[in-house]
């Protein structure tokens, strides 16, 4: 067996397409410099960063995996409450809490992971949706544990690493989230390039193709969406433990359907898809409610609903304007 | 408990006349509509408004809140939901929830954020009660008004599609549109008038519910999920599977929120859940219907 395998030949091309490029450098250069360059808007820049974090959860499981789901939101409220509840009963240590967060949105993942695994869009749409309202109706009830409807106050989070306290000016914050949106991105973009995630986009892609070549389905499935949920608990935990607060709107509707948009704004199916929608969402959410603060939502559903008529893969490509539109 | 049977029959009642819409809607163009609630919500304000500002009767307003959502139903099916009927689920929720979006902004922006109440013509506003002890059953005359007027309709549902021309089109495109197209029906006017009738029903259903489900701009967030679980569980294909549906969950919330206040809306989600799990293509569904 001295000839050369096929595979071998193809070898580089497939590693050189996974390869770091330039401007990716160039992104995350610039988000750790943005900080420094307008330390006033801290908060909103470590906020963007958590969105982020939380869209490229949900890309893994939506882009990656084709699952639609309306109910990402009780991944990332449930890391929060855990979180704030370790930092207010436990321990202030702001790391301890993250890892106990993804923790719990992990065990909470891999639960609901079985209930993904059959039915149409539409059941999987309900399922999802379903888990998340029963997430805030609990938070909700269990009043004496979360507060209630009050939200969970007294939060104090300890300094990070034991030397970073957590100031007003927010500089610990948002390089915190930065760090460790930068670290859970390195590792999806490993994942995604993975074999694994191959064989993720080949489920999405026809799930029916993908059992017969031997791709372990359901088990890949339930792999992703426990790791998305992980990565979703680690998002609601930071929110948490920056602002300090944990309150009912971590589970809300609003917020799935928000990183929803985020997703697809970005570009779904590409990991900094959920980073671009970040910074774009947050920078309108921003300037639209500083306009009209009560009634920001109806420019936001008349945005979603522009988007898909227009064809959302067209917006973000304004050269295909002009340009006839092919087979749909 | 005789009572609460009763509310929870009306109640579950009103949800299908509701959700029907959405049943169809989904079964025939297999579109995922979470604006349905808008449209019920339509319904409910052109009948809060024209009773506040216009005198208009409450018998009066139902078929005008009918017209006015099955109007709106059909131009919007026309210029907006017709394009996306091939496009894949995504698209599909996320037009949805921007619309709805829309909706509760608009409705905030124009009438306010209050909750409005309907005032019912006395002859609806007694209560009857027959029996006594462990057995007694009050009756609110309004509740049996929905009973009787859900009833009806249903009835008249399921005569129109077992025995009329148009009935069996419907049932035709459904099972497979393209042989529908084939045989010389107009697949798009059925879809149409399908479609504005379904909002229709939703705009009569929102109207004779404001009174019992309560009416603010947040409806159609709060009811959606009530609607696809009568469609999700009911399935898409009778209508006897989403009465079925929609009777049960009538009368599983009323009774959680009766007995355990404190678990309410749990229960429901972790029934539906289960079901969904168990059965993905809902509990009343044919055994050999089309995929």
């Amino acid at each position: 067996m001295n000839a050369e395998r096929p595979t071998d030949a193809a070898r580089p091309a497939l590693l050189r397409a996974n390869r770091w490029k330039p401007w990716e450098f160039a992104l995350w250069l610039a988000a750790f410099a943005a900080p420094l360059a307008d330390p006033s808007h801290a908060a909103l820049i470590s906020e963007i960063a958590i969105v982020a974090l939380f869209a490229m959860s949900l890309d893994l499981v939506l882009g990656y995996a084709g699952i639609v789901s309306l109910g990402h939101a009780a991944f990332f409220g449930f890391g929060g409450y855990c979180a704030a509840l370790f930092a207010k009963h436990v321990m202030p240590d702001p790391l301890v809490g993250l890892a106990v967060g993804m923790a719990a949105a992990t065990v909470l993942g891999a639960l609901c992971s079985v209930t993904i695994l059959r039915g149409s869009d539409l059941t999987r749409l309900m399922v999802t949706l379903g888990v998340s309202l029963i997430m805030l109706e609990l938070a909700n009830k269990l009043d004496w544990l979360t507060g209630g409807a009050d939200g969970l106050q007294g939060i104090t989070i300890g300094p990070l690493l034991g030397r970073f306290e957590f100031d007003l000016g927010g500089r610990t914050a948002v390089y915190y989230s930065l760090v460790v949106l930068l670290v859970f991105a390195i590792l999806a973009r490993r994942l995604v390039h993975s074999p694994f995630g191959a064989t993720l986009m080949a489920i999405r892609d026809n799930r029916l193709r993908a059992m017969a070549i031997g791709v372990p389905v359901a088990s890949r499935l339930v792999a992703v969406y426990t790791i998305a949920a992980a990565m979703a608990g680690a998002a609601g935990a930071l929110l948490v433990q920056t602002t300090s607060f944990a309150s009912l709107d971590l589970f809300e509707f609003q917020r799935s359907a928000d990183v929803l948009l985020i997703l697809v704004v970005g570009g779904v199916g590409w990991l900094y898809g959920g980073v671009i929608g970040a910074v774009v969402f947050k920078l309108m959410q921003d300037t639209l409610s500083a306009i009209t603060a009560q009634y920001w939502t109806f420019w936001l559903g008349l945005f979603l609903v522009l988007l898909v008529l227009v064809g959302r893969d067209r917006l973000i490509r304004p050269w295909t304007w002009l340009r006839r539109r092919g087979r749909v | 408990m005789l009572t609460i049977l009763f509310d929870g029959i009306a109640y579950g009642m009103l949800l299908f006349v509701l959700a029907v819409g959405l049943a169809v809607t989904l079964g025939l163009m297999n579109f995922i509509n979470l604006a349905h609630g808008a449209f019920a919500m339509a319904g409910g304000y052109v009948t809060v408004l024209l009773m506040q500002r216009a005198g208009v009767p409450f018998m009066a307003c139902l078929p005008i809140a009918f017209a006015f959502s099955a109007l709106l139903g059909a131009v919007l099916e026309r210029t907006l939901y017709r394009p996306l009927y091939h496009r894949p689920h995504l698209d599909q929720v996320l037009f949805s929830i921007g619309l709805v979006f829309m909706a509760i902004a608009g409705v905030d922006y124009f009438i306010g954020s209050t909750q409005l109440i309907v005032q019912l013509p006395g002859w609806l506003k007694g209560r009857t009660e027959i029996g006594s002890g462990e057995w007694r059953l009050g009756m609110g005359h309004y509740r049996l008004f929905i009973i009787a007027v859900c009833g009806a309709l249903t009835v008249a549902l399921q005569y129109a599609l077992s025995h009329t021309r148009f009935g069996s089109r419907l049932r035709a495109s459904v099972d497979d549109q393209r042989v529908a197209a084939g045989l010389g029906i107009n697949v798009n006017v059925v879809f149409l008038s399908t479609f504005a009738f379904g909002s229709g029903l939703a705009g009569l259903g929102g109207a004779l519910g404001s009174e019992v489900l309560g009416l603010d701009p947040s409806f159609p967030l709060k009811y959606m999920i009530y609607f696809l679980i009568v469609v999700a569980v009911g399935g898409t294909s009778s209508i006897t599977g989403p009465l079925l549906a929609a009777l049960l969950l009538g009368i599983a919330d009323v009774t959680g929120k009766y007995y355990i206040p404190k678990l309410g809306a749990f229960i429901v989600y972790s029934v539906m859940i289960v079901i969904l799990v168990w059965r993905p293509q809902g509990l009343f569904v044919r055994q050999h219907g089309k995929a």
